[in-house]
């Protein structure tokens, strides 16, 4: 069982991207953390782990991975997870995360963040992987909820459920993406209220916020190239008064903006913050 | 279905579209799927032309993409890191291309410039460290970034002309054989185009042979009286690029 529990953490970040690493490297940028995406620092050398140390000088760091593959049938993978936890003996973060998903099985990797039907043997199954992997990384991990872009006829809980179950099972924490409730409450037809009163707030340790697309098929995707939407915003207001203060942070991957779009776009997310904290 | 077999059907529709996964979800299953075959084949792609930056110009949009799907569709990713992907596209490349071995060249170039990028840490020793070193049964230690290929085209001038956005010259082949050397000083990764001898010589330094028996290679691929000034000239070349990590006796 991991050692250790993960104390609150109320801050607001970015996640750190290659254009704009210079202006984190000169300091003094307004963030309280920044988020890395741990593979693409679980590299032998250069100046990847160099950049890394350097802005781990001067920012609490986050990592947050990708190719975990959790929900994996076939078991996590003891040499990604040594890797994994390698790096964060070095950068010493905030937290490591994941998503709740399968990326691969079998010697296949899809580098894609494939949905799981929830059923109690899925569950088994990841919560399996969820002690073995917190086992090998001495530290409690934080799931998040994916978007999902369809759903099992043999689904046999709720999402919400099944994080709630998770982390009662395995003691882990969750990454709550709220852009990703609203994309797969849209992509579903569910109440994304519903699903914010159905997480177990009391392990909610870090919130993202993002943009999605249209795909003009009748679906949403989770394409982080956008603002954050409106509705998003308004779901996210509902996050803070749902679980109260956590740390959150504006995830961009594509049409990376220039940072100072970036810090008034994260303004904007402590000023619906504030707005929670002044109606309660 | 169970879990395995649900990510085994998964598996298979993406990498080649099967239909099993379909009566598993629910609804319309035609425009979901649609979303997780597009990004799993949208993010490969994506991969294969960040890292063959220099192939996807001189082949052109259209070209390397046909080769990219190609590739794509006989080698479904296997390692938990996107970095390894693309190990075997000069491979792919080669077949479609084997009558322009510069493609495959070109990609062989990409590729390596990208491990040398993120490959492990050492610190080469400087040229004036060599004042106690007993020749005769020094071995060197290589740095662990170093590559090195045979070439027959003129690659290396393509791929710099490219980097550079400038006309590229024509593709053609090389009067003797040569070789490609790729290895990252400090932070930067270099490449060189070298000629057999050093590729040899480098070849068998990087397999613990002494300086002594390269000097010995060299002297019986050459004229002997010129094989001291070639090893030293050598020598010299790969202490300014920073190849050698320490000098030690047998």
């Amino acid at each position: 069982m991991p050692a250790t529990s993960i104390a609150s953490f109320a801050g607001f970040g970015l996640g750190l991207r290659p254009p704009h690493y210079q202006e984190f490297l000169g300091g003094g940028v307004a963030v309280d953390f920044v988020e890395v995406i741990s593979e693409n620092f679980m590299v032998k050398g250069g100046r990847p782990l160099n950049v890394l140390a350097a802005i781990r000088d001067q920012y609490p760091v986050a990592m947050h991975g990708v190719s975990m593959s959790i929900g994996s049938a076939d078991g996590v993978k003891l040499d990604y997870l040594r890797r994994l936890k390698a790096l964060a003996d070095r950068v010493q973060p905030l937290w490591v995360s994941d998503h709740l998903c399968w990326t691969g099985v079998e010697g296949f990797n899809s580098h894609d963040l494939l949905p799981l039907p929830y059923t109690e043997e899925a569950m088994r199954i990841v919560c399996a992987n969820v002690l073995l992997a917190q086992d090998v990384l001495e530290r409690p991990l934080l799931l998040e909820n994916p978007s999902t872009y369809m759903t099992f006829a043999d689904d046999e809980m709720s999402e919400w459920a099944f994080l709630s179950e998770m982390c009662r099972r395995t003691g882990c924490y969750l990454l709550l993406d709220v852009n990703n409730i609203y994309v797969s409450a849209s992509n579903h037809g569910f109440d994304p209220l519903s699903y914010l009163a159905g997480v177990p707030g009391e392990r909610v340790r870090q919130i993202h916020l993002a943009g999605h697309s249209d795909n003009g098929r009748g679906l949403l995707i989770d394409t982080h190239d956008h603002p954050v939407p409106h509705p998003v915003w308004s779901l996210y207001e509902a996050a803070c008064d749902r679980l109260g203060a956590v740390a959150a942070m504006i995830e961009r991957d594509d049409d990376i903006p220039s940072l100072s779009d970036l810090l008034a776009e994260l303004d904007l997310a402590r000023t619906h913050a504030a707005a929670w904290q002044r109606a309660a | 279905m169970n879990l395995l077999t649900v990510q085994r059907s998964m598996r298979e529709h993406l990498i080649c579209g099967a239909d099993e996964i379909r009566a598993q979800i629910q609804g319309d299953s035609s425009p979901r799927l649609a979303v997780y075959r597009h990004a799993y084949r949208a993010q490969l792609l994506g991969c294969l032309r960040d890292t063959f930056e220099r192939v996807w110009v001189w082949l052109g949009d259209a070209g390397f993409e046909a080769a990219a799907r190609k590739h794509i569709e006989s080698h479904p990713p296997q390692s938990w890191t996107l970095c390894d992907y693309g190990d075997d596209f000069d491979r792919t490349l080669s077949g479609l291309y084997p009558d322009d071995r510069e493609v495959a060249e070109l990609a062989w170039l990409d590729w390596s410039l990208r491990r040398a990028f993120d490959g492990p840490d050492a610190t080469p020793i400087a040229a004036d460290s060599l004042s106690c070193v007993d020749w005769n049964s020094a071995i060197l230690r290589i740095l662990p970034t170093l590559r090195m290929t045979s070439i027959s085209t003129n690659c290396a001038a393509i791929w710099t002309a490219l980097s550079e956005e400038r006309a590229p010259p024509a593709a053609a082949r090389l009067h003797a054989p040569m070789a490609l050397r790729v290895w990252r000083k400090e932070f930067s990764p270099h490449f060189r185009a070298v000629d057999s001898i050093e590729q040899h010589a480098l070849l068998m330094a990087s397999d613990g042979a002494s300086f002594a028996a390269i000097c010995s290679a060299i002297a019986a691929a050459m004229e002997p009286s010129q094989a001291p000034e070639i090893a030293g000239a050598l020598l010299a070349s790969w202490l300014q690029d920073g190849l050698i990590l320490a000098i030690e006796n047998l």
